[in-house]
């Protein structure tokens, strides 16, 4: 490159130096401009690859919950086609739009924004990029080139209620959600509706871990709410509170009592003494995003996911089949299939707000 | 509300004020020598972290105890050669222990456990059990640090020399005494009762480490020693304080009382720090620090 610069030390004089800066400053600017107009043209290129993309929500990948969830979906699918992923998990909330920003601009695509709390970073970002698939789990962004994906959980939440008030012995079972958000009020009123479905009597003891995204992962507090709920009859308890679950799960089973997992299958995380886990299948929401994706059918749109789609369901595996009698497997199916026919209706803490037990 | 409630609450209200007040003894300790350490977070973190992963990988306790008391003594050793060998500001040094805490724990973890900075969950042995009450041994060995804290400080030849330090260290200088290895003995110590704090959270309260775990505990015991204005008593009450409104928070909620009916959850969270600015503007009045405190020592020649 040729830039008049001063050639010595001898003659650098004022108007020199000034000359010869100036024409650097405007070769720069015009690089970055080139620079610029090339990566939209990359941009634009790319959109047909395949490279898909994952950005996690707060709680992080191995949250044994619901990212792990993600995580496992994802990790079938590089299994099944070798296709390798790129992913990220944020520290903070301003690094989720950053994290969006970046994967697009790099040409990924499909990329899944995990959680609802990246609803309006999605937003922003899936506008500036209109070529770039996107998809989002548990919340919906109405874009052209973004699928939503949220699930009945009231429904799933629903069945585990049921499950619990029938291994309850005290007649008294515990819930402990994560942030104090509509959708977790959504999993507390559909276990609600459970529980008094099977034991009209039967009281439940409904705890929240925090107001802000540092209650994902405050498994100290989590324990104390479970032992608090125990201490007052408790002896099941269901959370939905991804890592401050694990300590939710620890002081429950370390008490005696049962605990019910959420969004992954955690029986296998206390063996035996976990009652079952209300499964939020975002293994397959992650999997068949990228699946679509890459078969050219990926359409963009929102997708509710209850019981009838397979969306949630509750797990019955080695770990707790000694735990579920064939009386509380029996009426867990047939409320499952009266949810589905319509027969029961459960209601869904976010279409209004309120939940009527 | 029943006398079950009231033990559960009195028992939950223990647990929570433990790391409190180990925390904030070891405040004490350093801040009555000279040296401010805005830095317990940063050391409960590292030594929560040490504690967990070396629990762990040797299976046993009492080695994550003494692992986690050594990770936070060299944080603490490096406090102490910032602000007494090299004189620097003790508030800058204490923030970036802090920082380097935070970072540090969650990348170490990421990197040795593949799983975002989380140490695997301990199980049996790995974890301090109930000791007596349904209490951990730690909860009693905090306990005891009270009144230790309080002997030694109070009554003895060493400690009455430590407090002179962070009163007037030129005066003990002249006596012929070391000014730089009494506050260095002191944030050792201080060292050692954060590392106590931080493995009672990840390895006698939780099982195991989660990045951020401490989450402002370390904050909260410099708010209880300003306002058990550096005593060891009255830093027990204050510890005891805050882990009671903490418990009475997680208990209230979804309680309704009568009259007035359910509480909504935000009121009730936010009722510990409402307490601690109230208590802290109007209750105890004039909290005065070590007069030294905050001032590097340079010798005049």
């Amino acid at each position: 490159m040729t830039l008049p610069m001063p050639s010595s030390r001898g003659n650098r004089n004022q108007s020199g130096v000034r000359q010869g800066t100036m024409p650097m400053t405007i070769t720069k600017f015009g690089l970055a401009l080139a620079g610029l107009a090339f990566s939209a043209t990359a941009a634009f290129a790319q959109q047909a690859a395949f490279k898909p993309a994952i950005v996690y929500d707060l709680g992080g990948k191995f949250d044994k919950s619901f990212n792990e969830g993600v995580y496992t979906g994802a990790e079938k699918f590089k299994k099944d086609t070798g296709t390798e992923y790129r992913d990220f998990e944020p520290q903070n909330d301003a690094q989720r739009e950053q994290a969006l920003r970046r994967f697009a601009r790099d040409g990924f695509s499909p990329i899944v924004a995990v959680g609802f709390s990246q609803e309006t970073a999605l937003k922003k970002v899936a506008e500036e990029f209109p070529n770039t698939k996107f998809a989002i789990i548990d919340a919906v962004v109405e874009k052209p080139n973004v699928q939503s994906v949220v699930f009945k959980e009231h429904e799933g939440s629903f069945l585990v209620g049921l499950l619990a008030a029938k291994a309850s012995k005290s007649g008294k079972v515990g819930f402990v959600g994560g942030m104090d958000i509509p959708l977790i009020r959504k999993f507390a009123c559909g276990y609600v509706q459970g529980v008094k479905y099977a034991n009209k009597d039967a009281e439940v003891f409904q705890n929240m871990t925090g107001t802000t995204g540092a209650a994902w992962n405050d498994p100290v507090k989590g324990g104390e709410l479970a032992k608090g709920q125990i201490s007052r009859g408790a002896d099941v308890v269901y959370h939905a509170a991804g890592g401050t679950g694990i300590g939710v799960m620890r002081a429950t089973v370390d008490a005696g009592k049962l605990g019910i997992g959420v969004d992954s299958n955690q029986n296998g995380l206390h063996p035996g003494k976990m009652l079952t886990s209300m499964v939020k299948r975002v293994d397959v929401a992650t999997y068949n995003a990228f699946d679509q994706a890459k078969k050219n059918t990926f359409k963009a749109g929102v997708s509710v996911l209850g019981l009838a789609e397979d969306g949630v369901a509750w797990a019955l595996d080695d770990n707790n089949k000694s735990l579920i009698t064939a009386d509380m497997k029996a009426a867990a199916d047939k409320a499952a299939a009266d949810i589905k026919s319509g027969a029961i209706k459960v209601h869904d803490y976010m279409s209004d707000s309120k939940c009527p037990m | 509300m029943d006398l079950g409630i009231l033990a559960t609450i009195l028992d939950s209200a223990l647990r929570l004020s433990i790391p409190l007040l180990a925390a904030c003894l070891a405040g004490l300790w350093s801040e009555r020598s000279g040296v401010v350490d805005i830095g317990l977070e940063g050391k409960m973190l590292v030594a929560a972290a040490a504690a967990a992963a070396a629990a762990y990988a040797f299976g046993s306790a009492w080695v994550g105890l003494l692992f986690g008391i050594l990770a936070s003594i060299a944080f603490a050793l490096i406090h102490g050669f910032a602000s007494i060998s090299q004189r620097g500001n003790q508030i800058v040094s204490g923030v970036a222990i802090n920082m380097l805490a935070a970072g540090l724990t969650a990348i170490v973890g990421n990197a040795w456990y593949g799983q975002g900075g989380r140490t695997p969950p301990l199980e049996g042995d790995q974890r301090f059990g109930d000791f007596v009450f349904g209490h951990s041994v730690l909860v009693y060995v905090t306990l005891l640090a009270v009144p230790v804290t309080w002997f030694v400080l109070g009554r003895t030849r060493f400690g009455l020399r430590l407090r002179a330090v962070g009163e007037n260290p030129a005066a003990v200088d002249t006596a012929g005494i070391s000014v730089a290895g009494l506050r260095y003995s002191a944030v050792v110590i201080g060292g050692i009762l954060c590392g106590i704090g931080g493995t009672y959270l990840s390895v006698a309260q939780a099982a195991g480490f989660l990045p951020n775990m401490t989450a402002g505990r370390g904050f909260i015991a410099l708010a209880a020693l300003i306002f058990a204005k550096w005593r060891a008593w009255p830093a027990l009450g204050a510890c005891f304080l805050f882990g009671l409104l903490d418990a009475i928070a997680n208990q209230l909620q979804g309680f309704s009382l009568p009259g007035i009916g359910e509480i909504p959850v935000q009121a009730i969270q936010a009722l510990p720090y409402l307490m601690t600015v109230i208590l802290l503007a109007g209750v105890i009045g004039k909290a005065i620090p070590p007069r030294a405190a905050g001032v590097p020592y340079v010798k005049e020649r």
